[in-house]
């Protein structure tokens, strides 16, 4: 059953649509007067001015690792990231921390870890899913590079970016 | 396994989940309720293995006729034939009891419900968080069934109990004793099948600690699969540890090619890269074993000496060039030489596809000096056969030979001779294989070879051909007891590898033979039509778990042992 | 023919058209892109040099870099032809438009014809032929629908524009424009006869026919000339870009400028049949006749008055642009000749009574 849209019923002058026009060239026009008086535009220009002081706390921007107080690389290389990252910018090599490491007890870690950021989409999946708390979206937001290879960060650009983040559970550092 | 001969079993009529199914009496409940399509969650039962019923996953509700009280009527039958049931207070576990007539289960009950995520829970009171490193997660029951009948939460507020960690109990075994859960499958593997117990548990209650007899490693061939039993992480196997995560596997059912047993095997794999073999189940072939020797032979697949692309001896050295210029100067030196001038030398690592088409080269060539290379070595008690070709049985079929090996002296008396004058070598390596020397492919004018890898045969050859290796090939192959199965492609070759027969098919066309021939099946198909044997058969109708196809005498040791277990009733099979 | 009406009417040409008209058209495209930035509370383009001022010079540049690609499914011939039967109409119209009075004893006209409003239509409506061509040339789903539309659209608010400026060829009686202008300076302008003539009571009854024509007029302008609130050939929404979806480069860049040509000469036009044309209100400055001496700065004055007054239009014309939404197709169709015919019609009657019985 199709529904049916009632129309308003117009006055005759209504229908000559040009008070509606003359209303709507009036409302345009307040607008034009305001940008030229310099209040309206709302416009930021970009390369002077950017959004790093404004950025809201829940902005998405490059993925990044993080060390934790220890210095600790937190992730452990599960390569749930890897699997849920719907563009499958993420390619993790795992291996496994050597026997003399001070954290051996960790098992394993990533050897290769590498988001292609032409891919990257900035959905935060992979922080979501990340179950070691390792992988955030910092606030960087402008990746640029002038090949392929320099917009795809490798674990020591993905640290960079990260830093250090604390106040985070800590289950491995507690083992013994 | 054939029912025929068999005395007729007596089926019993058992409730399951309030439906009424005929199982044969003697059934387990818990296989029983597999046959109805229930699955009940368990860690320890195995049909392959006896049940001790410790993990208690899998109890379930229970209840039979009620038995009626002193000067009470009997009940009475419904239509359909049932007594009406009276349901036991507490529950049963599933797999270590059998049917018995008008029997009532019920899996989905409140009580059984309960039951499952007590255990859950307990089983989780010491178990480590650390799903994000175990290479279980993705195929671990517990996980699972903590998914499905688990809590949420813990309530477990005291000290987990601690126990070793990463401990080498063998060279291919790695053990982590705070994920064990105490299943005891791979105790009873050690010693019900691989008859090497060195695995035990020491201490009680929640420090039970399953451990290996000091002094001794688990080391015998069969010890990986004690890894594809283990329901949780556990036991992990040092080659595929930290390698890839399972969910990332593409699983494709294959062969193990490293000896004439033919195991059913799974290949995973990632991106044209070979992770990881596990046995396949298949009561006619390997049971649900493999030795440890065949499940880690495919390393060689990612190797660097693997060939990528046809070479050309020019001026003493080995040029790259395209596969249409390799056929050409091939089919060029070949097509000079007059019958009975050129050998060919096939192997018994080749599918019968593969074979077919070099037993069409050989007649396209009109040679009569035809031959695969024997491997013989030792077999085993269990499942390690003697042939190490895992298709003799289909080259002596498709290409006629009666003795492998037999027609190898000859060929080399005719190079000596000078009366061979070029040699045809598909997927051998004659100098480290067949006692063959660099001296002596030296004397020939012209030899093909085909190969996976770079090897001194390869050295010697004036074009060699990037041949794929097993899991790069779809086709077929019969084992030493006359079962025919087939292969499937898992990855793709490196480089421009071809397919054996894709290169032989080639080589007939430039050498004036018509064919007709674009897919493997079509292969089989002129295979079926010319050799007895397969006749009206494909590749398809093979199915996945293979036919028997030729009597050969042999007989499988294991699968022997586990035939007379089934009928003691020890285990379920 | 003598050699200095030759070589007079090639200095008016190459000052009408190549110094005045054509960098208008490129400086309207700028002025698009600011007030329809204002309007929408942004900031526009204002990086290439003071207030993006220079960004013209660098699309122009950018149109002329950019490869020029005709497609493989294209008829060559007509697919080269469009782009110039678009651009050139809308220039050609220009010769008959009064800029200005007077200056050193020429009259401000490339060609002072008798017949101009008619050559106006009648060169104007040429390049409904570079929209069709472009359309049917380009051999494309989109360009086809557009050249369709744009055929049906342009055919039918021609016949409202002719009919629109009956009324008015009625009450000066002649077709020459400067003398339409002239008639406007001595008389009141056609929509504000204020003054002369214009105060009489026929004068004023006029003025109510004047402005239905105007209406008229200038809606049927926007019409002709594919700007909203009537892009319908070239409506992205619908069409990708319409009749000129394959063209790229300079090619696309000659249907971009007609379309800002013919704004302007649309422009030009209803200043000089509505407000006046270069004359200043009140009959300031008005010299007696067109054959009139007038001081040379009298006449500089008159074309800096003309040029402003089309400039107003033309951001008028870009005000609308980006005020009223686009008009379906059937409704676009219903107002050219369900109304505006009529309306225009009607109108003649109605001015015809007034100038019978209002004498």
């Amino acid at each position: 059953m199709a529904i049916v849209v009632k129309r308003p019923k117009l006055k005759w002058w209504e229908q000559l649509y040009l008070p509606g026009i003359i209303k709507g060239l009036g409302i345009t026009l307040r607008h034009f007067f305001k940008s030229v008086g310099g209040s309206g535009s709302v416009t930021m220009q970009y390369p002077e001015e950017k959004w790093n002081d404004h950025l809201p706390e829940h902005y998405r921007g490059a993925p990044a690792l993080v060390t934790d107080e220890q210095d600790r690389e937190r992730c452990v290389s599960c390569q749930l990231c890897e699997f849920i990252c719907p563009p499958r910018a993420i390619t993790i090599i795992p291996e496994e921390i050597p026997s003399d490491d001070q954290w051996a007890k960790v098992e394993k870690r990533p050897k290769k870890f590498e988001i292609d950021m032409i891919r990257c989409i900035y959905c935060g999946l992979c922080e979501e899913v990340c179950p070691e708390q390792a992988i955030y979206l910092r606030k960087d937001y402008s990746i640029t590079g002038l090949t392929r290879g320099e917009m795809v960060h490798d674990k020591e650009k993905l640290y960079e970016i990260g830093g250090k983040r604390v106040g985070l559970v800590n289950k491995w550092n507690e083992l013994k | 396994m054939s029912d025929e001969g068999k005395p007729a079993v007596e089926m019993v009529d058992i409730q399951i989940d309030g439906k009424w199914h005929k199982v044969p009496k003697g059934t387990r409940m818990i296989e029983a309720c597999r046959q109805a399509g229930v699955e009940v969650p368990h860690y320890c039962y195995h049909p392959k293995l006896t049940s001790p019923g410790n993990c208690r996953m899998c109890l379930v509700e229970m209840g039979m006729p009620a038995r009626p009280r002193p000067g009470e009527d009997p009940p009475q039958p419904d239509e359909d034939g049932h007594l009406p049931i009276s349901w036991m207070p507490r529950p049963v576990i599933a797999c270590a009891n059998t049917v018995a007539p008008n029997m009532g289960i019920r899996t989905e009950s409140d009580l059984t419900h309960a039951c499952r995520q007590g255990v859950m829970e307990l089983l989780l009171i010491n178990h480590p968080l650390d799903c994000p490193i175990c290479d279980q997660a993705g195929e671990c029951s517990l996980q699972e069934f903590s998914v499905e009948h688990g809590n949420g939460g813990s309530r477990f507020r005291e000290q987990k109990v601690k126990k070793p960690k990463n401990v080498d109990i063998g060279p291919r075994i790695r053990l982590d004793d705070e994920r064990c859960i105490m299943c005891s499958r791979c105790i009873r593997f050690t010693d019900e099948i691989a008859d090497d117990p060195v695995l035990g548990f020491t201490d009680r209650g929640s420090h039970t600690t399953l451990t290996v007899h000091p002094g001794q490693q688990l080391a015998n061939n069969y010890s990986l699969n004690t890894v594809d039993i283990c329901p949780v992480g556990a036991l992990t196997s040092n080659d595929f540890r930290f390698q890839m995560r399972v969910w990332f596997l593409k699983e494709t059912e294959s062969l193990c090619t490293s000896c004439g047993r033919g195991c059913n095997v799974t290949i995973g794999s990632r991106e044209d890269k070979v992770f990881r073999m596990t046995p396949r189940e298949n009561n006619d072939v390997n049971s649900a074993w493999m030795c440890d020797q065949g499940r880690l032979n495919f390393h060689y697949l990612a190797s660097d000496l693997r060939l990528t692309d046809p070479l050309i001896r020019v001026d003493g050295k080995h040029e790259a060039a395209t596969w249409a210029e390799a056929i050409r100067v091939s089919s060029e030196a070949l097509g000079r030489c007059q019958p009975n001038e050129i050998a060919l030398i096939a192997s018994g690592r080749m599918t019968n596809e593969e074979l077919f088409m070099a037993r069409r080269l050989a007649s396209v060539m009109k040679t009569e000096f035809v031959d695969i290379v024997p491997r013989n070595g030792e077999a085993d008690d269990y499942l390690v056969a003697a042939d190490k070709n895992p298709n003799t049985t289909g080259a002596k079929l498709i290409l006629g030979i009666d003795e492998p090996g037999k027609a190898l002296e000859e060929i080399r008396k005719g190079i000596a001779q000078g009366r061979i004058k070029a040699l045809v070598v598909l997927q051998e390596n004659l100098i480290d294989d067949a006692g063959f020397t660099a001296e002596e492919l030296g004397k020939l004018d012209f030899v093909l070879h085909t190969y996976p890898l770079a090897n001194p045969t390869a050295d010697a050859a004036d074009v060699v051909l990037p041949g794929a290796a097993f899991s790069e090939k779809r086709g077929s192959m019969i084992n030493v007891t006359g079962r025919l199965q087939r292969l499937n492609r898992a990855t793709d070759g490196p480089g421009q590898t071809l397919e054996t027969w894709e290169i032989v098919r080639d080589l007939i066309q430039a050498l004036g033979g018509g064919n007709g021939i674009y897919l493997v099946e079509d292969v089989f198909k002129q295979l079926a039509a010319e050799v007895s044997e397969f006749e009206g058969l494909s590749l398809s109708k093979i199915g996945s778990l293979g036919i028997p196809l030729v009597e050969t005498g042999e007989t499988v040791p294991l699968l022997a042992r586990e035939q007379e277990r089934i009928a003691k009733g020890i285990i379920v099979g | 023919m003598d050699w200095t009406f030759l070589v007079i009417s090639v200095v008016k040409i190459i000052g009408l058209v190549f110094l005045t008209i054509l960098p208008m058209v490129a400086y309207s495209v700028w002025a698009e892109r600011r007030v329809s930035a204002a309007i929408q509370d942004r900031v526009g383009p204002n990086r290439v040099g003071f207030a993006g001022l220079l960004q013209p010079m660098a699309d122009g540049l950018k149109f002329i870099l950019k490869e020029d690609l005709t497609p493989g499914h294209v008829r060559k011939f007509y697919y080269w032809l469009a782009p110039a039967l678009t651009m050139v109409p809308a220039l050609l119209t220009c010769a008959v438009l009064p800029f200005g009075s007077r200056m050193f004893g020429e009259k401000m006209v490339i060609a002072d014809l008798d017949v101009g409003p008619l050559f106006v239509f009648a060169i104007a409506s040429l390049s409904v032929y570079g929209i069709v061509l472009a359309g049917w040339a380009s051999n494309s789903k989109y360009p086809f629908f557009g050249g369709v539309r744009s055929t049906s659209q342009m055919i039918s608010y021609e016949i409202s524009l002719g009919l629109s400026i009956v009324p008015l060829l009625m009450i000066f009686g002649t077709l020459n424009l400067g003398e339409i202008v002239q008639y406007q300076a001595k008389n009141g302008w056609t929509l504000l006869p204020l003054w002369g003539e214009g105060l009489s009571l026929q004068g004023m009854l006029l003025a109510i026919p004047m402005l239905i024509s105007f209406v008229i007029f200038t809606t049927s302008v926007f019409a002709e000339t594919n700007r909203l609130p009537f892009d319908l050939p070239e409506c992205e929404t619908e069409l990708v870009a319409g009749y000129h979806t394959e063209y790229s480069s300079m090619k696309f860049a000659l249907f971009f400028l007609g379309e800002y040509a013919a704004m302007i000469i649309g422009s030009g036009l209803a200043v000089t049949l509505f407000l006046g044309g270069w004359s200043l209100p009140f009959g300031w400055l008005a010299p007696d006749s067109t054959t009139a001496e007038v001081p040379w700065w009298h006449g500089l004055i008159h074309i800096g008055v003309f040029f402003a007054k089309v400039i107003a239009f033309i951001l008028f014309f870009i005000w609308v642009r980006w005020s009223l939404p686009r008009f379906r197709y059937d409704q676009l169709m219903r107002l050219g000749w369900v109304f505006f015919f009529e309306i225009a019609v009607a109108n003649v009657v109605l001015t015809a009574v007034i100038m019978m019985f209002f004498k």
